[in-house]
């Protein structure tokens, strides 16, 4: 015989009752029921039935509840019919008093239950007044101007963010040292290796649908071989940068902001500022060098992964042999290309470090604030690299690159 | 003073006066939180900031340290403005206080030690090895040195104070700033924590400003005092918490002091 849970001594009240309130318990099968009795020079409020919230049902107490109740004679109760009862009758009864306040009746609680009672002497005379919510004034102009104004604050801030950022670091190079090497090492840990896998996906992908789109068109002219070199300028100058920058935005940038953010809402950030620890050394310096340190990197690389997506539609698809396109691809892509994207590489990094840690900075101190600032670093961070590539080519036609 | 102050009329000089208040008003935009507060803290004291939940107390540390700029009235650190001065003057000044935050606000990314090493790492030349020391030293005096290795979200919300306790010491702060640091503690360690705090006030000299809520730690250790009031939103009470205790008449005071329900609405727990 296995010897069973050892049991502790008890030393408490016996149970009371079945029901949480310890009254007797009636046991009656109808809903909620009350009624006003004014017979006999009194007020009696007749409760009968069960008054279970979650049961549904329970009556309103009309505003004119108390229109037929004798002036100047207390309110009492009577209880024989009432069943099991919740916080469903206190409801009821927290309206009764008020409108007996209103009527300048007095309540004479005593002939409620005990514990009724007790919870209904818990509540404040009248619930808090809850007036309309504060409109909000359409007015076009001033929210034009507010953006404005605000959007140009912002550019400034995120400006003078850099500025202190690029500080910290010439300090962190001349020895003054105030960046931790760890925690730069464990960023570029996050950064780097673990998107290779996402940023090899995607760019062989990108790499295969270039190859298949070119080969449509340029298999009508008996150009196939031209595949290759469209495949490779393309990776190369524009999509291997801008794709791995969309990847680095969505993956790192949104969970720099998530991170920030959430140090903002435990007054983490607080703490560092009192310590007088510059956010920016502290923080957004590890962030901006880890994606400067390992975006180049992965852009190379994605340019390579794309060319061999390209390469795979290529020899399956086309009549060009490996040899061919190899010697293709060298001929189309000169060095400086690589050294285009490269560069696109570095400042779309500065851009997505800097403007996700700026978000996560001025989040609010909420749970939702968390996911809004993870979510605008995404969206910002996408809309931000598209348009600095833009601008990119711009540059690059007017110099003729 | 209009409202009750303890040794009213003492000759105040001037040179053991720390910090003050000067008609402080603090506000969240247009939501006024505490309005013209005033208060000297004497060098070497212990200095509560009481009263009723949700009254500011937390908001006027804040601004005492350099958190929260107020909407009107002056701050003077050692008898210099604190909030007109530039930023690197209160870069210094800040470089001198301890914080205990009432949430801890530990990073919660750094292992406890990390948490006591990192302002020695960001802000001092001390050597890999003293800071080890340090940190070991300033755990141990918190009773927290078995966590060094452990993050915040591993820690009770009682351990997770001292922790903060230990990191707030880190760089020998002259003027130490306790959000509710018995909070969440057992009575024994809450009563070896009072021991702590006069400890460091005698050992370090330095000068303590502490949010509570335990009478008994208040009346044993506290040598001065504020009481905010909710409602009024304004200090209604100045002086040691034991002296309010017997003879501050204010319904509000006398409630708080003596653990009593207030007759009015409104409570003070
Ligand atoms: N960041 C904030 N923005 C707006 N109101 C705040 C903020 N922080 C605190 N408050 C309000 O200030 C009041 C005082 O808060 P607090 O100083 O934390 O009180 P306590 O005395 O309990 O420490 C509260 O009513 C709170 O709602
Ligand atoms: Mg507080």
């Amino acid at each position: 015989m296995s010897p069973g849970p050892r049991r502790l001594p008890v030393f408490s009240a016996p149970a009371t009752g079945a029901l949480r309130y310890g009254e007797p318990v009636n046991t009656t099968d109808h809903g909620p029921e009350w009624s006003l009795e004014t017979g006999g020079n009194a007020n009696v409020i007749v409760l009968s039935g069960d008054w279970i919230a979650q049961q549904g049902h329970i009556p309103d107490f009309p505003s004119d509840g108390l229109r037929q109740a004798r002036p100047g004679q207390p309110l009492a109760f009577r209880t024989d019919g009432l069943g099991r009862w919740d916080t469903g009758m206190i409801g009821f009864l927290w309206a009764l008093k008020q409108g007996a306040a209103q009527a300048h009746l007095d309540l004479d609680t005593e002939t409620l239950p005990d514990a009724a009672r007790k919870l209904l002497d818990l509540l404040p005379d009248r619930p808090a007044p809850h007036g309309p919510p504060p409109r909000r004034r359409f007015a076009p102009l001033a929210a034009i101007g507010g953006s404005t104004i605000d959007g140009l604050t912002e550019i400034g801030t995120v400006t003078e963010l850099g500025i202190e950022t690029a500080r910290g670091g010439m300090a962190s190079l001349t020895g003054r040292g105030r960046m931790r090497l760890t925690d730069l090492m464990s960023n570029i840990r996050d950064a780097g290796p673990s998107a290779l896998v996402i940023v090899s996906v995607v760019n062989f992908l990108v790499g295969a649908i270039l190859a298949f789109v070119g080969a449509v068109q340029l298999r009508k002219f008996a150009a196939d071989i031209y595949v290759a070199s469209l495949v490779g300028i393309a990776m190369v100058r524009e999509m291997s940068a801008v794709m791995t920058a969309i990847i680095m935005a969505g993956r790192t940038g949104g969970a720099y902001a998530a991170r920030i953010a959430t140090m903002q809402g435990n007054e983490e950030i607080d703490a560092l500022t009192v310590f007088g620890i510059p956010v920016s050394s502290y923080l957004i310096l590890p962030s901006i060098l880890s994606l400067t340190a390992t975006m180049p990197f992965l852009y190379l690389y994605g340019s390579l992964v794309g060319m061999l997506g390209g390469f795979a539609v290529a020899i399956s698809m086309l009549s060009v042999t490996g040899a061919g396109y190899l010697h293709q691809t060298l001929n189309a892509v000169a060095l400086d290309q690589f050294a285009f994207g490269f560069v696109k590489s570095i400042f779309f990094a500065i851009l997505i470090g800097l403007t996700s840690c700026r978000i996560g900075l001025r989040a609010g101190r909420s749970a939702a604030d968390v996911g809004v600032a993870a979510t605008r670093a995404v969206v910002v961070g996408i809309v931000g690299v598209i348009a600095l590539d833009a601008i990119f080519a711009i540059i690059a036609t007017t110099i003729g690159l | 003073m209009a409202y009750p102050t303890q040794g009213a009329g003492r000759d105040g000089t001037q040179d053991d006066t720390l910090m003050s208040l000067r008609g402080v008003t603090l506000a969240f935009g247009p939501k006024v939180i505490q309005k013209d507060i005033s208060f000297d803290i004497r060098r070497g004291s212990i200095f509560a900031v009481m009263g009723g939940s949700g009254c500011g107390k937390s908001t006027v540390l804040k601004s005492m340290i350099g958190l929260l700029r107020p909407a009107a009235g002056d701050y003077l650190v050692d008898g210099d403005a604190y909030w007109t001065a530039d930023a690197a003057h209160r870069e210094a000044v800040s470089r001198r206080f301890g914080v205990l935050f009432q949430s801890a606000a530990l990073w919660s990314s750094l292992t406890v030690g990390e948490n006591v090493a990192l302002p020695m790492q960001m802000l001092t030349k001390m050597d890999p090895a003293t800071i080890r020391d340090q940190v070991e030293l300033k755990l141990g005096l918190v009773g927290m040195l078995h966590t060094i290795d452990q993050y915040p979200s591993e820690l009770s919300g009682g351990m997770k104070k001292r922790a903060g306790l230990a990191r707030a010491m880190a760089l020998d702060p002259d003027i130490l700033f306790f959000d509710e640091p018995s909070a969440g503690l057992d009575p024994i360690t809450s009563a070896r924590l009072d021991d702590l705090i006069l400890n460091l006030r005698d050992g370090l000299g330095a000068t303590i400003v502490i949010v509570s809520h335990e009478l008994p730690s208040l009346f044993a250790i506290a040598d001065d005092g504020i009481f905010l009031d909710a409602k009024t939103r304004t200090p209604i009470a100045h002086g040691a918490p034991s002296w309010l205790r017997d003879h501050c008449d204010e319904p509000q005071v006398h409630a708080f002091m003596h653990r009593e329900r207030e007759t009015e609405s409104g409570r003070t727990d």
